[in-house]
């Protein structure tokens, strides 16, 4: 079974700092792999263990940095990884993205029976990527997946959470499965996979390489663009107030709750009706 | 590639009518009720419409249900000019190649300039398929939707964790916009139309299904009610210290007719669930009354509940983050404000 892992790398959201025209300070901040996306490499990496002549590519479009975290998946135990680069590809939109990702799948994974990717990046946070590289190549998709829980003659069973419970699917491949954060947390490098990631040869791929012309990426291939970006007016918190007793400090808060309380009573009143 | 094919052109196409009108994705409940996202986003279209001469508010149904009336009537009640009713066996259950086949070859035909589409896990599952398939923008999470002086649609979403806002625009048609359940105000007078129903025929011949539900297992709720349909929220940290702190929580919750929710801190110290977890690798609520209870507020959490009308928080250390986007805060013991709180509460 032939997987690709797409991966993205994203600045560390606990480290944010903004410049003073409201973007975003790329310098000095740490970038790491998408949260979701180290799920994605964990249930990978455990399809290979579990099943039989499994080789896992991993993929990443962005800056000439981002082999660190290919490198990171290798040492994780994903067989291989390349790089998607390009200035051509500067302001993709999702459609963009996920066509060059699909490209580039096609072009040199070939053959893919299984993609997967975190279900939402944490600095777009669009969950649209997936899905997108789903239709691109017109195969199966499969969004908040927690698990793979079996595999059987070209049919993966998943889990899948939704709003009011979880759903058992059976897939067949190829397929695209967006992973949730899962049960269980992606494992350690041990030395072994950071020698190995160390050793690894990462290809580095431009657009001719995927096949691709200059209208299909980038900006230029983007159905969308920013017309204005601006900081959300920042709530003003009020300073944190002590009470001589929790009794008093309960009684300050009991109008407000009250208050609330009955608004949301008001609410299912008319719902019902 | 694939896509490029189905490449529609700004405007009019030659021969072809122009893009008018905004389409809703009405989305069907597994209980077979509309979903309430729907009435949200035709409160907003209705606004929309105005802005764009009153241009045709129209929905898609997409669905194997018998008895449409209740639906049928809602959408009536709220503002649509005409709906469009998919219906047969193969659509009894979501099915992405199905639905999104179904509403495609729709989206082809009537040629909507707008296309809005609820944020739900079936809308975020559905919608980028559609807008890849037509190679057209699709603007995800918007918290507001505009017309721009050209007429254009103008689609405001938070990026980096609700640190930035940024107003997108489509070069392509449809406009194609999704917004999360809650996010949106549904109508408080709806208007009522005369609106026509059409019923469409789902050409699924020959189209491969892919995926097959097996099974459907029914969340079973411990504290009632789900975290992501709350208007009251009561959460906690670290500052819990245990499971057992959760129960206090819980007890507060139902007092209030809340739901709990936790922070990451909590649900990887296995105290609660990862279902309820809020911020960044959990859920984003927006309940009209959040109460942060021993969570310093790391940004990974509060960008998942900032957006809520009134926070309140409580917290030891009087230095703690959580201060900073609370409405009020409190200094002082979880364990001893919120007993008193619960106490005076059922008095």
């Amino acid at each position: 079974m032939k997987i690709a892992l797409c991966i993205k790398q994203v600045p560390d959201t606990a480290d944010i700092k903004w410049t003073e025209n409201n973007t975003i300070q790329r310098e000095g901040v740490e970038s790491v792999i998408n949260p979701f996306d180290t799920y994605a490499i964990e249930t990978a990496v455990r399809l290979k263990e579990k099943i039989k002549d499994v080789h896992i590519t991993v993929l990443s479009m962005g800056p000439p940095q981002a082999v660190e975290i290919l490198k990171k998946a290798i040492s994780m135990g994903v067989d291989e990884g390349f790089l998607v680069s390009d200035r051509k590809f500067a302001g993709a939109d999702t459609v963009a993205t996920s066509r060059t990702l699909a490209s580039a799948i096609r072009e040199k994974v070939k053959d893919v029976d299984l993609i997967i990717c975190g279900q939402f990046a944490t600095d777009g946070d669009t969950a649209q990527t997936g899905p997108s590289i789903a239709q691109h190549l017109n195969i199966a998709q499969v969004t908040y997946v927690k698990e793979i829980t079996g595999y059987k003659d070209g049919v993966l069973t998943v889990k899948r959470e939704v709003e009011d419970g979880v759903e058992i699917l059976d897939v067949k491949l190829p397929a695209v499965l967006c992973m949730l954060k899962c049960d269980y947390e992606p494992r350690r490098s041990l030395i072994n996979g950071f020698i190995k990631a160390h050793k690894a040869k990462i290809n580095t791929y431009s657009m001719e390489d995927i096949n691709l012309v200059p209208e299909e990426v980038g900006m230029k291939g983007s159905p969308t663009y920013v017309s204005k970006a601006f900081r959300p007016e920042q709530k003003q918190g009020g300073e944190a107030m002590t009470f001589d007793s929790a009794k008093a400090a309960a009684q300050f808060l009991l109008p407000t709750v009250k208050e609330y309380m009955i608004e949301e009573q008001v609410i299912c009143k008319i719902g019902q009706e | 590639m694939g896509s490029l094919t189905h490449q529609y052109k700004r405007g009019k196409m030659e021969d072809e009518k122009e893009y008018k009108g905004i389409l809703i994705y009405a989305e069907i409940t597994r209980e077979g009720d509309l979903a309430p996202v729907v009435l949200e986003l035709a409160n907003t279209a209705q606004e929309l419409s105005q802005k764009l001469d009153g241009c045709e508010v129209t929905a898609l149904v997409i669905t194997n249900i018998d008895n449409l009336d209740e639906i049928k009537s809602e959408l009536k009640y709220n503002g649509f000019d005409k709906v469009y009713i998919a219906k047969d066996e193969k659509l009894t259950d979501y099915s992405t190649s199905y639905y999104s086949k179904v509403a495609i070859d729709l989206i082809k035909e009537i040629k909507p300039e707008i296309v809005l589409i609820g944020a739900s896990t079936q809308g975020r599952d559905i919608a980028p398929r559609i807008s890849s398939y037509l190679n057209t923008g699709l603007t995800a999470d918007c918290t507001k939707l505009d017309i721009n002086e050209k007429g254009m649609l103008a689609a405001t979403r938070p990026t980096f964790g609700g640190g930035l806002m940024a107003t997108i625009l489509c070069k392509n048609f449809p406009q194609m916009a999704s917004v999360r359940p809650k996010v949106l105000k549904k109508a408080d007078c709806p208007v009522e139309k005369d609106t026509q129903f059409i019923e469409v025929k789902p050409r699924l011949e020959g189209i491969d299904k892919k995926v097959e539900l097996v099974e459907f297992i029914k969340n079973i709720q411990k504290a009632g009610k789900r975290i992501d349909e709350a208007e009251i929220i009561v959460a906690g940290g670290k500052g819990l210290k245990s499971a057992e702190g959760f129960k206090l929580l819980e007890e507060l919750a139902n007092a209030l007719g809340g739901a709990v929710g936790a922070s990451r801190a909590a649900v990887d110290a296995g105290w609660v669930d990862h279902s309820i977890q809020v911020g960044q690798t959990g859920k984003t609520v927006m309940p009209k009354l959040y109460f942060a209870c021993g969570i310093s507020g790391a940004i990974q959490h509060t960008v998942g509940m900032n957006a809520s009308e009134k926070i309140i928080a409580i917290n030891k250390d009087p230095k703690a983050p959580i201060f900073q986007v609370a409405d009020i805060g409190i200094v002082g013991d979880v364990f001893e404000i919120v007993p008193e709180l619960i106490e005076m509460l059922k008095n």
